[in-house]
């Protein structure tokens, strides 16, 4: 029996009134390996924002089976982070413990530990103590991998994890991935690879503003809904008028 | 040579009293100025130290240069714009610092025409410019205070503090702090800024929170060690400035922000982490 992770009730997420995902309806089923994919401008990062609940949909509901805002692990693009803040690898991916370490929990042996684990699991053993303004902008997304695997959360949503990663890094972090779908955690991924989607994502939704297409990745990716994507993101209409669908 | 030093606070009750409002200053105001620094935040200190005005000038109006109303005036001005300045940029499109401006741009006029409706140069003088020589008992008292609520503050804000410079929308997505963070860390800005304005004024206070920061960081690149040089420098600075302006018959207030800001171009030059000297002469390049 599959059970649901993350329910969408005719979604609307947007800026001011304008909005960057209409009128999404579905679910993503625990345990599922999701890609969202779609061109630029199609509300993928958007719909992030909307179930970790940084973004409130202007209509509609975000529904999560169980698993409460603060439980999801979430990896936002990586320009979102400050850089040039003085602060180790080690402090950056001890922060993954902060659901159960809050304002003043301490960090135990125990937890020490599973830091030390989280950092060996993306190799990067013996990075400890370096500022993370020295890191590359791949060994910075195995610090973040490390920190979301310490979050150990039933639901992890990646934003873009791989653009401008090479390709060992984005092998051995496909590997985490793959663990984690293993480990029956829901996994989502806004993703422009579509090569990589293939290979390893069973579940994709194509989303260009409107969902274009959602299920099976091999029928979902087909050239005439990439077309269609295409030109739904290219349309833009600044004397557009209110949206009452969905009003009875 | 060494009495030039200490005969001063050995003889002078006001000098001794002076050293202990300074430090008191620099305890409270090295760490707050270390986190607006990081969180890119320095002219946002300089914008709300012009914010306490109207509301000190306020407390003035109805009670002459008193402490308790030049305080409470001073708090509650500081507080209102915080907030305001802070929600603006949260909840509309405009930046913090476009809306800080806007807001302290009000309360500086405002605050120079309460304060003139009623007061002779000599008080305008002493709410811009604070009196460090004249601190009594009460304001000894409350900048103590204030600087023991910063610590504990601080200790209890430190990493959803830490988390909202580095990384805002990962702190929004594991705990709701950020907001009540980021207000309580205005708020005791603002607390610090009142401080500083019975010993400085409102236009130097904020020299005590951002000049020993702002050298600090050309010594260290760790938080817990910038806070304490920012701490060290804040207290060397303040006792340097009064002897200087012992014995050189300087206004006091100026004095000290004078030396912090000796200490902070001497760091400018010399500091390891960036100073100038290192990076016109950085030595041969190492091994890749």
């Amino acid at each position: 029996m599959t059970t649901t992770a993350i329910r969408f009730d005719e979604v609307t997420l947007g800026y001011g009134r304008r909005p960057a995902v209409h009128h999404l309806d579905g679910e993503i089923a625990a345990g599922s390996l999701t890609a969202v994919v779609g061109p630029n401008g199609a509300g993928k990062s958007t719909l992030l924002k909307g179930i970790v609940g940084t973004l409130r949909p202007l209509e509609g509901q975000i529904r999560l089976g169980g698993a409460a805002n603060a439980a999801i692990a979430y990896l936002p693009q990586a320009a979102e982070i400050d850089r040039s803040f003085p602060l180790s690898v080690y402090d950056l991916v001890a922060m993954g413990l902060w659901s159960r370490s809050g304002l003043f929990g301490s960090v135990s042996r125990k937890d020490r530990t599973r830091i030390e684990q989280a950092l060996a699991a993306v190799g990067l053993i013996g990075f400890e103590r370096r500022s993370i303004s020295t890191l590359s902008g791949g060994q910075m997304q195995r610090a973040l991998f490390a920190r979301l695997l310490l979050q150990d959360s039933p639901v992890i949503l990646l934003d873009e994890p791989f653009t401008a990663i090479d390709a060992k890094t984005t092998a051995d972090l496909l590997d985490v991935v793959r663990r984690w779908h293993a480990e029956d955690r829901t996994v989502v991924a806004v993703l422009h690879d579509l090569d990589l989607v293939k290979r390893v994502f069973p579940q994709t939704l194509l989303i260009a503003r409107e969902p274009v297409a959602w299920g099976e990745t091999s029928g979902v990716l087909s050239a005439e809904n990439l077309l269609k994507a295409r030109r739904m993101v290219e349309a833009y209409d600044p004397h557009a008028s209110a949206c009452y669908r969905g009003a009875a | 040579m060494l009495e030039l030093f200490y005969s001063p606070f050995g003889e002078f009750e006001f000098m001794q009293r002076a050293v202990v409002g300074v430090i008191a200053i620099a305890l409270g105001g090295g760490p707050i100025g270390v986190f607006l620094m990081l969180r890119r935040m320095s002219l946002t200190g300089d914008a709300m130290a012009h914010a306490i005005l109207p509301g000190a000038a306020i407390g003035y109006l109805f009670a002459g240069l008193s402490l308790p109303a030049l305080t409470v005036g001073g708090l509650f001005a500081g507080v209102i714009v915080a907030v305001a300045a802070g929600l603006v940029s949260r909840f509309t499109s405009l930046k913090e610092d476009a809306s800080l401006a806007a807001f302290y741009l009000l309360s500086l006029a405002l605050g120079v025409t309460i304060v003139s409706l009623r007061g002779s140069n000599v008080d305008l003088l002493h709410v811009l410019f604070g009196t460090v020589l004249a601190l009594d008992d009460n304001a000894l008292l409350l900048l103590a205070s204030i600087s023991t609520v910063t610590f504990l503050a601080l200790a209890v804000l430190y990493r959803p503090l830490v988390l909202e410079c580095v990384d805002p929308t990962f702190l929004r997505s594991v705990s709701r702090a950020g907001t009540p963070t980021h207000l309580i860390f205005l708020g005791l800005v603002v607390l610090n800024l009142v401080g500083g304005f019975h010993a400085l004024g409102t236009l130097l206070a904020v020299g005590m929170m951002m000049l020993p920061a702002a050298a600090a960081r050309f010594w260290s690149s760790d938080i817990t060690m910038m806070m304490i040089l920012s701490v060290l420098i804040g207290i060397v600075s303040g006792i340097s400035g009064l002897l200087l302006s012992f014995h050189a018959e300087l206004p006091a207030g100026p004095a000290i922000i004078l030396s912090a800001g000796i200490v902070y171009v001497g760091s400018l030059i010399l500091g390891r982490e960036g100073g100038l000297l290192w990076l016109a002469w950085p030595g041969k390049h190492l091994e890749a």
